[in-house]
C-alpha cells in the first residue's frame, strides 16, 4: 500500500463516519451550521494527526499490557491543548462548541486509529492516515451540517442561500436533535445504496 | 430539594442525555440488539456514572481547584473514569461471566463512552454540589439507559421488517433513533 493511498483510504473507502461508523457523537451533536461542523472537523484533525504522530514515535516504547491508558493520556493533552487554543483565538466558535471541545478525548476515531494504525505503522504513515481520515471525518461533518443549516434555517454558513425562494418555510426539526439522527441515517443509506450500484 | 427533582428530570427526560444532548452514542447503537444486554450496559454505565460523579467532584473539589490546576481537568478525569471502568469490568467478569461475554468489548469502551466525561464536565461546568452533581450522575445514566432499553425493544421487533436494502442496520437505527429523538423532544415544555 503506497502512501497516497493511506491518504485517499480515510477519504472514501474507509470514511470514518460514512463506513467505519466512527465519532457519531460530535457528528450528531454539532452538525446544527456548517461553520460549527468545519470548526469541530478540523479541531478534531489537529489532534487525530498530532497523536498519531506521537503514539507512532512511542510504539516501541509503549508496553503492550496498559497501551489504552497510554494512548488516551497523549490524546487527552493534544485536545486540551486544542481546548486551550480555541478558547484563547476563537471564544465564539469555542463557546458553541462547548462540552464537545474536551470530548474530543473520547472521540472513538482517534483512539481506533491509534490502535489500528499508528501503533504498528511508520511516523510519516500514521500522519498521512491521521490528515486523510480526519478530511474524511471533516466532510463528513460538513455534508450533514450543511444540510441541516440549509433545510432548517436557510442559510449555508450564515449566508441566505435560498433568498431566491421566497415562500421556504425552514424546517426546525432540522436544527434540533431529532434532524440529526434522520439526517445521517438517510445520508448513510443514501451512500450504501450508490456504493451497491458501482459493484 | 426541590433543585434536585428538577435537575433529576430534566436529566431522564427534557435533556435526555442519548436522544437530545448527544452523548453516549456509540453505545446505544453498539449494545442496542438484544433488551437482555442493553439492560446489563445501563446498569454497568449506571453504576460507573454515578461514582464518576462522586470521585470527580472529590478530586476537583479538594486537588484541582486548590491548586489551580483546573486546565487539566480533561486529562485527569478520563484517568478517574478508566480506573472506574477496569473495576466494574473485574466484578462482572468475576460475578455474571454471561453478561461479560455479551457485553464483549462495549464494556472497556465505557471508559470512551462521552456521556461518562460528559456528565463530569457538566457538573463541573454548572458548577453543582456534591448531591446536585450525584443527582445529576445518576439521572442522566437513567435517562441513558432508558434510551436504550426502549431502542433494543424497538430494535428485536425490527429484525422481522421488510427494509429496503440499502437502509439496513445502521442507517434505519438512526432514523428510528431520530423519530425516539422527537418522542422526548415532546418532553421539552415540562418544566
Amino acid at each position: 500500500m503506497n502512501d497516497i493511498k493511506v491518504l485517499w483510504r480515510g477519504i472514501f473507502d474507509e470514511n470514518p463516519t460514512f463506513r467505519l461508523l466512527l465519532g457519531m457523537c460530535p457528528t450528531l451533536a454539532v452538525s446544527i451550521a456548517a461553520n460549527q461542523g468545519l470548526g469541530m472537523g478540523l479541531a478534531t484533525t489537529a489532534v487525530l494527526v498530532a497523536s498519531n504522530i506521537l503514539i507512532s514515535l512511542l510504539r516501541s516504547v509503549i508496553p503492550d499490557k496498559i497501551r489504552i491508558p497510554c494512548f488516551i493520556v497523549v490524546i487527552a493533552t493534544f485536545a486540551t491543548m486544542v481546548d486551550l487554543i480555541m478558547a484563547a483565538f476563537v471564544p465564539a466558535l469555542h463557546q458553541v462548541l462547548g462540552i464537545f471541545i474536551p470530548l474530543i478525548v473520547v472521540n472513538c476515531i482517534i483512539l481506533q486509529r491509534a490502535e489500528a494504525f499508528a501503533s504498528k505503522n511508520t511516523v510519516w504513515r500514521s500522519a498521512l492516515d491521521g490528515v486523510g481520515m480526519g478530511i474524511g471525518f471533516t466532510i463528513a461533518l460538513l455534508m450533514v451540517s450543511a444540510i441541516r443549516e440549509i433545510l432548517g434555517s436557510g442559510t449555508l454558513f450564515g449566508l441566505h442561500v435560498l433568498g431566491f425562494w421566497q415562500s421556504f418555510e425552514p424546517m426546525r426539526i432540522m436544527v434540533s436533535p431529532p434532524g440529526a439522527f434522520i439526517v445521517l441515517g438517510l445520508l448513510i443509506g443514501l451512500i450504501n445504496s450508490l456504493s451497491m450500484r458501482r459493484v | 430539594m426541590g433543585e434536585i427533582v428538577i435537575i433529576f428530570f430534566s436529566a431522564i427526560l427534557i435533556n435526555n442525555f442519548v436522544l437530545i444532548r448527544f452523548l453516549g452514542i456509540c453505545p446505544f447503537l453498539g449494545i442496542s440488539q438484544k433488551v437482555e444486554t442493553a439492560v446489563g450496559m445501563s446498569l454497568a454505565v449506571i453504576f460507573v456514572m454515578t461514582v464518576a460523579s462522586l470521585a470527580t467532584w472529590v478530586v476537583q473539589t479538594y486537588v484541582l481547584l486548590p491548586y489551580d490546576l483546573v486546565y487539566l481537568r480533561t486529562i485527569v478525569f478520563i484517568l478517574v473514569i478508566a480506573v472506574l471502568v477496569q473495576f466494574v469490568e473485574m466484578v462482572i467478569q468475576k460475578s455474571s461471566p454471561t453478561l461479560y461475554q455479551a457485553l464483549g468489548v462495549y464494556l472497556p469502551l465505557i471508559t470512551t463512552n462521552c456521556a461518562v466525561l460528559g456528565v463530569t464536565i457538566l457538573n463541573l461546568n454548572e458548577a453543582y454540589n456534591l448531591l446536585q452533581a450525584l443527582a445529576h450522575g445518576f439521572a442522566a445514566a437513567v435517562g441513558f439507559g432508558l434510551a436504550i432499553v426502549v431502542f433494543a425493544g424497538i430494535r428485536e421487533r425490527l429484525e422481522l421488517a421488510e427494509i429496503p436494502e440499502a437502509l439496513q442496520g445502521f442507517p434505519i437505527a438512526l432514523i428510528i433513533a431520530g423519530l425516539l429523538s422527537i418522542s422526548f423532544f415532546g418532553f421539552q415544555g415540562l418544566l
